[in-house]
């Protein structure tokens, strides 16, 4: 009836799982209570859950990405202290608990943390700055978070049911085939990636086709905002990279579930083929998460330098070539398993043309901020903070690229050192930048300044104590994913790096109070004019938060900095362009395909981990009575009418004029 | 989409009330040709893998080029891929596609034929272990 | 502010070249496509992640190959004349669909629905062969768990057939909604998204046949 589960899935013996899923329990039970006793379900139901509108759905990205980031850190804080105990020890992590800790560690970081969180942020983004009222498809929009949300619920249910993967983030054969990991875990992780994969995926297309298609008229492929660029180039890769994460892991499930022989020992299987495919999505993924990145870096250097991006085309091809030249490279990740040298060099030398993409880039944020008024606020302070981090972390890589020393530095600590030096550093610093650079407009207040600070400068010291030790202790020869070692010379070190730990915990805790007092002191920090930071692309040009349709009337681009030029004019004039004819506009109508089609995903993911076939049947005709109920909808969009959209930018106008005015009385 | 838009041009209300640009492409002769060639082309790839007229080796260029040509006939006179203006992007992305697949396909043979190359044959590697 | 309205035409420095801006809809500067356009050409993105898909699988399949670990090999197993049936039932199938585009255009239910339910039925044809083939595989001890090159041949395969039972499906729902709703834009919209799978799926089997039937017998 229920397959291979039973009360023995349920950990009891393990307290530290146990206890931690029973405090996210309460916690969750304890929000969900409040809001139900405040009567807002309703609310939550309509404006969020059902919404369709690319800023909500981007919230929630952002959202679902910082509780997953917040899980994978505190599994991070698991294994620095692990190691930094369990010299001639045990540690207090047995060693199948740590290996699902790493496992979920490397797992959520990328997938359920990192990609929500880039996601998220072109959600909101991407539409304003195009100038469109939303994204090409709405509906499947919802349903691509939802997906990623069922990914993320099914990881975290492995705590308490069953087990999580214990083979690392990229689950190797043939250890994680049926003989050598009989247990759920690589299933957990199979399909939790595999359903999220199909989310992100479709955000991929979705975002393609709403940068190609949906833009405001005048907007040419060369007025595009630096930002809009990389996430096309990142949704390019998503369309390329995920059906063959998509695929791989298909693969391994048929070999696990149907005996199939892809990556057996028996039969013929060639495990290594899997090593093979998994990196030629696993590489292009880091450029996924760092492209959008680098947009988010040029948009906040052009802003705070007070200067359009300089060398704005060769940004455009140096992106467009990363995007490219990714799909080359994945041997890197493997040069020791036994390719021939001819082989190695081809992609050792691939490995490192890609720099050039990333060094032209750098220059070009030098000379944005060379000659500059820079401002240094703390989207900016992240920025530089990312300049000098990331070109150490590439030139390890740059290093890490020659097959040679790759040969010595092959899974050790180094190479531990080396991504996260460059995905911390690169990604999450971004991701920082851009939530305080987005916060106002997305809720209309900005965070508070000083605990923003704060929270960068622990952030980049912890961040430094706690991985420059790391590239040590693996050149003296550390490998990765050690549960315990006997090594006197990498103690200190790996003290060291432990004690890096507790400053980048200050960093997170400075960030909660950042987001505690920004919350509290609202009314203070309110941004009243929808410009905070004297912005140069179109979102500045809506009210903070924006209107659900985004702008009252099409922008009608006249040049490269869209905004910027209209702001400049209206200054010189002191005076607002003529008021348009406002026109009543079509929205999209919210719909619960998402959240409902989320939920059958949940069951069938969770039926086919715990081999309920019964209940994954059950899954199937629910998903597809879903999609038959929303194609036989019959009025699909709502209309908002021309006085209501005249007197919310009515309001928007009077408080520019307003500020204008002020500018010029000073 | 918005009621500014469809100021813009007459074409939303003709592309969304029937008779868009690419059901006007759709003719019965289009579809008959396309099936013509196809068949002629099915045809030929079957008779290829029979015959022996053919050096051997030469046989899976030969068939991998028939049925390159086939999903060309299949692209332009089924899927009415075209290279007109408003088909710039749907070309470019099957080019971008067809670069991935390229990459994946004869990289991974590429990788793969290496490290066997590289590798002790498993029967050698059982008879060491002996 | 407002930016809608702007007199002074602004340089741009960005411009390449000095050809005038393509203002065609959804190209360049021309503002948003229309929706059909916007439809197509997401779905056209998905098909060209579909086709990602099976390049993986075709690049398992050919690493796998000769991997037959004693058991059978390609031109053991492998029926021209059957293969050569189920692509002729394919192209009638994607014809039939061509002709139901052309009856869509024509907003003329009868013809739709009848040229529908011929693709249909073609495609189920397809599909039995497969299923036949298959089962003739398995009841021989054939089957995918025998040899990595079995593996790789059924999930290529079998993957093509999957999408096929999927696109009958959406077929017989799509039949529905012209059915009860009749010509609706939106409707139009879903079926050139379907008629483009159908024929996508052709051209992978084009491929299939070739390079894993064909090429296979020679092997």
């Amino acid at each position: 009836m229920l397959g291979k589960l039973s009360w023995d899935a349920i950990p009891f013996d393990q307290p530290i799982p146990l206890i931690a899923a029973a405090v996210v329990m309460a916690i969750l039970l304890g929000i969900l209570g409040w809001i139900i006793a405040k009567g807002w379900a309703p609310y939550l139901w309509k404006e969020w859950i059902t919404s369709v509108d690319h800023k909500h759905i981007g919230i929630m990205y952002v959202l679902l990405g910082l509780v997953m980031l917040l899980r994978g850190f505190i599994d991070a804080i698991m294994m620095r202290s692990q190691q930094a105990l369990a010299f001639h020890a045990q540690g207090y992590l047995p060693p199948e608990h740590y290996d699902q800790i790493f496992s979920a560690h490397g797992t959520i970081m990328i997938l359920f943390g990192a990609m929500p969180l880039v996601i998220g942020i072109m959600n909101f983004v991407v539409p304003l700055q195009l100038g469109s009222r939303d994204v090409a498809f709405p509906t499947l929009n919802s349903v691509s978070f939802w997906l990623t949300a069922t990914g993320a619920l099914l990881v975290n249910v492995s705590l308490v049911v069953g087990e999580f993967s214990r083979v690392g983030w990229l689950p190797y054969p043939p250890l994680s085939e049926l003989r050598y990991s009989p247990g759920v875990g690589v299933d957990y992780y199979l399909w939790s990636v595999q359903i999220s994969g199909i989310g992100t995926l479709l955000t991929g297309i979705n975002f393609v086709t709403t940068i190609l298609k949906i833009r405001a008229p005048g907007m040419t492929y060369l007025r595009m905002p630096m930002f809009c660029w990389t996430a096309l180039a990142s949704c390019l890769l998503i369309i390329a990279a995920f059906p063959v994460l998509t695929a791989s892991l298909a693969m391994l499930t048929l070999d696990r579930y149907l005996g199939f022989h892809f990556f057996t020992n028996e039969a013929g299987g060639n495990a290594m083929m899997f090593v093979n495919l998994i990196w030629a999505w696993g590489h292009p993924e880091v450029y996924i998460l760092v492209l959008p990145a680098f947009g988010i870096y040029s948009e906040v250097i052009s802003t705070f330098s007070g200067k359009p991006l300089f060398g704005y085309r060769s940004m455009v091809a140096a992106t467009l070539f990363i995007c490219i030249v990714s799909f080359c490279v994945w041997l890197h990740h493997f040069f020791t398993m036994g390719a021939g040298g001819d082989v190695n060099a081809v992609f050792g030398i691939a490995t490192s043309i890609i720099a050039v993409g990333t060094g032209v880039k750098m220059y070009n944020w030098l000379f944005t901020m060379y000659g500059g008024r820079i401002r240094f606020a703390a989207p900016m302070l992240w920025s530089i903070g990312f300049m000098t981090t990331f070109i150490t972390g590439g030139m390890t890589g740059v290093l890490l690229a020659v097959p040679p020393a790759d040969f010595l530095l092959h899974n050790s600590l180094f190479l531990v050192a080396h991504f996260h030096h460059v995905i911390v550093g690169g990604v999450i610093f971004a991701v920082m930048a851009a939530l305080v650079y987005w916060w106002p407009k997305a809720f209309g207040f900005r965070l508070h300044e000083g605990w923003g600070k704060a929270a960068f400068w622990f952030a980049l010291a912890g961040f430094y104590v706690t991985f420059v030790p790391l590239y040590v202790v693996g050149i003296l020869g550390m490998t990765r994913r050690l549960q315990h070692y006997d090594v006197s010379q990498w103690r200190p070190w790996i003290l060291v790096s432990g004690f890096g730990v507790l400053i980048l915990i200050g960093g997170a805790i400075c960030q909660a109070i950042q987001l505690v007092v920004s919350i509290s002191r609202r009314a203070e920090l309110r941004d009243f004019t929808g410009d905070p930071w004297d912005g140069r692309t179109l979102e500045w040009a809506t009210p903070s938060p924006p209107p659900a349709f985004n702008f009252p009337v099409l922008p009608q681009v006249q040049g490269a900095e869209a905004y910027w030029d209209v702001k400049r004019r209206a200054r010189e004039a002191h005076l607002l362009g003529k008021e348009p004819e406002y026109e009543a506009i079509e929205m999209p109508r919210n719909s619960p395909t998402g959240f409902v089609c989320a939920f059958f995903a949940t069951l069938i993911g969770f039926a086919l981990i715990w081999h309920i076939w019964w209940l994954m049947i059950v899954g199937l005709i629910g998903a597809y009575v879903t999609f038959v109920v929303f194609a036989w909808r019959d009025v699909p969009e709502y209309i908002i009418p021309a006085d209501e959209v005249a007197r919310i930018e009515r309001a928007n106008r009077a408080v520019r004029q307003e500020a204008l005015a002020s500018a010029a009385a000073t | 989409m918005t009621t500014d838009v469809e100021r813009h041009g007459p074409e939303l209300e003709e592309d969304d009330k029937g008779g868009a640009s690419d059901e006007r492409n759709a003719r019965l002769a289009t579809y008959v040709v396309g099936l013509g060639l196809a068949v002629l082309l099915t045809a030929a790839s079957f008779w290829v893998a029979r015959t022996h007229l053919i050096y051997d080796p030469g046989i899976p260029v030969a068939l991998a080029t028939l049925a390159v040509a086939q999903m060309g006939i299949h692209l332009v006179f089924f899927l009415h891929l075209t290279t007109a203006p408003d088909n710039t992007n749907n070309i470019l992305a099957l080019a971008f596609g067809l670069l991935i697949v390229g990459l994946v396909v004869f990289g991974s043979v590429w990788i793969m034929a290496h490290l066997n190359h590289n590798l002790m044959p498993m029967q050698q590697l059982i008879q060491m272990q002996r | 502010m407002s930016i809608a309205d702007t007199a002074v035409p602004f340089a741009d420095p960005y411009r390449l070249g000095t050809r005038a801006p393509n203002l065609a809809r959804g190209h360049g500067g021309g503002g948003p496509a229309t929706k059909r356009v916007i439809v197509g050409y997401g779905f056209w993105l998905f098909l060209l992640s579909d086709i990602v898909v099976f390049s993986c699988l075709f690049a398992a399949y050919a690493v796998l190959a000769d991997a037959t670990a004693g058991g059978p090999r390609a031109r053991d197993i492998f029926e021209p004349n059957r293969v050569a049936l189920e692509t002729a039932c394919l192209l009638a199938s994607s014809f039939f669909c061509g002709l139901a585009t052309i009856a869509v255009a024509r907003r003329d239910q009868i013809l739709t629905q009848a040229a529908l339910a011929i693709t249909g039925l073609f495609g189920l044809a397809f599909l039995l062969l497969e299923a036949s083939e298959f089962a003739a595989l398995h009841a021989h001890g054939d089957g995918p768990t025998r040899s990595a090159f079995l593996t790789g041949f059924f999930t290529l395969v079998g993957c093509h057939g999957l999408h096929v039972t999927a696109g009958l499906l959406w077929l017989g729902t799509m039949m529905a909604q012209f059915f009860a709703k009749g010509f609706r834009p939106d409707i139009g919209r879903r079926f050139l998204c379907f008629s483009m799978f159908w024929h996508f799926l052709d051209i992978i089997w084009v491929a299939i046949f070739s390079l894993v039937y064909l090429v296979g017998t020679r092997l």
